[in-house]
């Protein structure tokens, strides 16, 4: 069992957790993720790590309340446990000096862009941020982010905080300044966004990487049900990834199969709210 | 009973397995044979003539001593036929369940050459759930020797080297990267042939006896490397199985809708899907459900198909709807267990014998829609004695399907072989172990099961974590060098 140490709220569906697991802390680096399974019943769940300590040896993590497990996660609070927890899985992203970089979080995606965004910096890149998200209540860690970047851009679908636009747009312009020689783009966020990160970096030719978080089960190369087809053949997410050369995903592909489960995870839901109504335990956090 | 003469023996029948009603079973997950009765296991073990050089020993692979515990079982001493038992396996109502008894023990009893061998695969289930109800003789750790032994999976490989050497008094810890012990037979095999209950039964009374730490959720390649290992551990033992799945290379293979076996098997048994929403994780299966291949994996997969389909169908009210085996060679090729495919038959499987699929084909979604497949015809013997499948020109056709499940073989996990300089491996990506000692390439690292043979059988792996755990005693002691 792994005790939940620390529990944020971070917008009033996305929250923060450190958990103790020394077994993965000794070792993780940005870019890499971890499965978690609630308890007895829970399906194993894949969850980049936003944060790590390892001297304390606790992981932090940072959710999204989408689906009945991470409604159920949101739920737990400091002092409660988790079934399962392993990692840390997947390959950590490529750490180098490449001069000019962009990082782009979107949404929840903001938590794994910002220990890359950390790496990049010590490791003397010139980081220009930029996060984005549907209204200011789901934007956080904008603080954390400015500490590490040396220009920050947020964006809001509404305008409600910083400019009103998709993140897409302020990376455009900068690609299109011909002053700046952007060297990498990272993007982190829901699917649909970073296909479009990706669209619009192509015609500039930059490298833009892009993490994935596919439907996963083992997270260790078992199942293949986290498989993604690229220009040049299916790979696993969880082995090969979790970060991809994302001018080379088929973009189509992955929405497709993203959604393929819709319908049993809202059937999941019902049956959770419903558990939590005869328990009389209130479905906090959400409105 | 009076001592019987040898031929009043063999004029015993082999007596049947009972088994769930074969309608009733195909709706739910129970296990389908329901194990001897007292008496039924006494006149059973009746049949045994007691071979002076018995066959069945030589044909098992880590050479269970038949003979002696089938005597004891007649004569009414369960405690002694347990002990016999656990001389040379330490998972019996594992591998009374799940073994291929036909081509080993069975397959080489001397009453098998006219009329029908004795059920050694039944006695032995009989006495392994005697004992996990019983424990009458748990397993002695002798004094302790102070070498500590990491063991890397928790297969039937990996638990039973950890027992061998916990017996002998080392310190074991096993590393396993899911949230239990037991490989293959949790995430695997199902509940209606294997249930959970036995195997966690089994390695939780061994590892209790012996003092085995197993930790869970550590991948090892990640959490710690194979070098980080060897830095704490006399010896470790590599049991991490050939997990990895293949997928056909065939056009509409990322279609929603094509899964590989493992990943089927693997929501459905480890994770409990047959009871989503109770528990947390789903599987999607359509009406008409195409599983490729015919191995154990590919009968395991049609099986849990057609279950799933009445249980849906118990809820929608319709008829449930088609599970098919799709095979490229024909009935007498089938390499899955002659017990499991009769089982599919009763209970409905369809098998599309010496059919090749060559693409799947998808709706305007992205679903499955079809599989587009070829006939073939056998010909020549190939390299494995068996004859070759070849295409009959033209013969392509169509079959409506909404779910695929490949079942076509795996290869090792490789996660586990990084940073783990030395450690020499196949072009197929097995790990180079020798045979009789299980030593790798790499010093005081051991390997065995599936990672070495790529996928075999469970006994086999259990023979291979017992040749590695005697020779890992052997050098531990310094009886032996490494070189
Ligand atoms: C569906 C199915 C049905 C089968 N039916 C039969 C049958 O009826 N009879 C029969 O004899 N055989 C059967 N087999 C084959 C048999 O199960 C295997 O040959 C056997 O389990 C191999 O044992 P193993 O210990 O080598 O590996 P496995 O059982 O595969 O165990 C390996 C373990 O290592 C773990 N692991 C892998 N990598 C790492 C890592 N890096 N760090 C930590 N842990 C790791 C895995 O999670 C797994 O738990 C079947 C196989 C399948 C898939
Ligand atoms: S999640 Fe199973 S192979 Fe990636």
């Amino acid at each position: 069992m792994y005790k939940i140490l620390k529990k944020e709220v971070l917008s009033n569906v996305v929250k923060l957790m450190d958990i103790d697991a020394p077994h993965v802390a000794r070792k993780a680096k940005a870019g890499q993720f971890v499965i978690v399974r609630i308890d007895e019943f829970g399906e194993r769940i894949p969850l980049t790590i936003a944060d790590y300590d390892r001297e304390k040896g606790t992981i932090t993590i940072i959710f999204q309340e989408l689906g009945k497990s991470t409604m159920h996660l949101g739920m737990l609070n400091p002092g409660d446990s988790l079934a399962s927890f392993a990692g840390p899985l997947g390959h950590p992203t490529e750490i180098e000096n490449f001069g000019t970089v962009i990082c782009m979080g979107g949404g929840v995606g903001i938590a794994p862009i910002y220990p890359i965004t950390r790496a990049l910096k010590e490791a003397g890149n010139k980081v220009i941020s930029i996060i984005g998200a549907r209204t200011k209540d789901l934007i956080f860690w904008e603080d954390r982010m400015r500490a590490v970047s040396d220009e920050l851009i947020v964006c809001t679908d509404d305008g409600s905080r910083g400019r009103k636009a998709l993140v897409t747009e302020p990376l455009k312009e900068i690609l299109g300044d011909n002053d700046r020689k952007i060297a990498r783009v990272w993007a982190i966020g829901p699917a649909i966004m970073m296909k479009f990160v990706t669209l619009a970096t192509k015609p500039f030719n930059v490298p833009t990487i892009v993490s994935l978080n596919t439907i996963m089960i083992d997270g260790t190369g078992m199942c293949g049900g986290c498989r993604v087809l690229l220009e040049d053949g299916a790979q696993f997410v969880c082995v090969d990834g979790p970060e991809f050369d994302g001018h080379k995903v088929d973009w189509d592909s992955l929405l497709s199969r993203l959604s393929y489960y819709r319908e049993e995870e809202r059937k999941a839901v019902e049956h959770w709210e419903h558990k939590c109504r005869l328990d009389g335990t209130l479905v906090k956090g959400r409105e | 009973m009076a001592e019987l003469k040898p031929a009043d023996r063999m004029k015993i029948k082999r007596h049947e397995m009972p088994n769930q009603d074969q309608v009733i079973r195909r709706g739910n997950f129970e296990e389908v044979a329901l194990g001897y009765a007292a008496e039924t296991a006494r006149t059973e073990a009746e049949r045994c003539l007691q071979c002076k050089d018995p066959k069945c020993v030589q044909g098992c692979p880590v050479g269970v001593l038949i003979p002696q515990f089938i005597k004891a079982l007649r004569e009414g001493d369960m405690v002694k036929a347990v002990e016999w038992m656990k001389v040379k396996n330490n998972l019996p109502a594992i591998c009374g369940r799940v073994c291929p008894q036909e081509v080993q023990c069975e397959g080489s009893c001397i009453l098998g050459k006219k009329g029908e061998p004795v059920a050694i695969g039944r006695l032995e289930r009989y006495v392994g759930d005697f004992e996990l109800s019983q424990r009458t003789c748990p397993l002695v750790k002798a004094l302790k020797t102070g070498k500590k032994i990491a063991v890397v999976g928790s297969g039937p490989a990996g638990i039973t080297c950890a027992v061998d050497l916990g017996r002998e008094g080392h310190d074991v810890t096993i590393f396993e990267s899911l949230h239990g012990p037991g490989g293959v037979l949790i995430y695997g095999i199902p509940e209606f042939r294997l249930p959970k209950g036995v195997v966690h039964g089994e390695i939780s009374y061994a590892a209790d006896c012996l003092g085995i730490d197993i930790k869970t959720d550590h991948v090892i390649g990640r959490s710690f490397t194979l070098d980080e290992l060897l830095e704490d551990f006399d010896a470790v033992f590599l049991g991490t199985g050939a997990g990895l799945p293949s997928f056909m290379r065939i056009p509409g293979i990322n279609l929603n809708g094509v899964m590989s076996a493992n990943e089927f098997l693997t929501r459905v048994n480890l994770m409990k899907a047959y009871q989503f929403p109770d528990y947390d994780t789903p599987v999607k299966l359509g009406r008409k459900v195409a599983v490729v291949g015919a191995g154990n994996v590919a009968m395991d997969s049609v099986r849990c198909s057609a279950r799933l389909q009445s249980l849906q169908a118990k809820q929608t009210g319709e008829v449930p709807g088609e599970a098919h085996i799709v095979y490229r060679r024909s009935k007498d090729e089938v390499p899955a267990r002659q017990e499991e495919v009769h089982h599919a038959a009763e209970e409905g499987v369809i098998f599309n014998f010496l059919t090749n699929p060559i693409e799947i084909l998808g709706d305007e979604k992205g679903n499955v829609r079809a599989l587009r497949c070829v006939r073939m015809e056998l010909g020549e013997p190939d390299a494995s004695g068996r004859r070759k499948p070849v295409e009959i020109k033209g013969s392509e056709f169509d079959m409506e399907m909404d779910t695929v499940i490949m079942a076509l073989g795996t290869n090792p996990n490789p996660i586990v072989f990084v940073d783990a300089a030395g450690l020499e491996r196949t072009k197929y990506g097995t790990a180079v172990a020798d045979n009789d000692t299980g030593r790798t390439k790499k010093k005081r690292v051991w390997a065995g099961g599936d990672v070495v043979t790529g996928a075999a059988t469970v006994i086999s792996a259990m023979g291979a974590g017992k040749r590695a755990a005697a020779d890992i005693g052997k050098f531990l002691k310094g009886e032996c060098s490494w070189d």
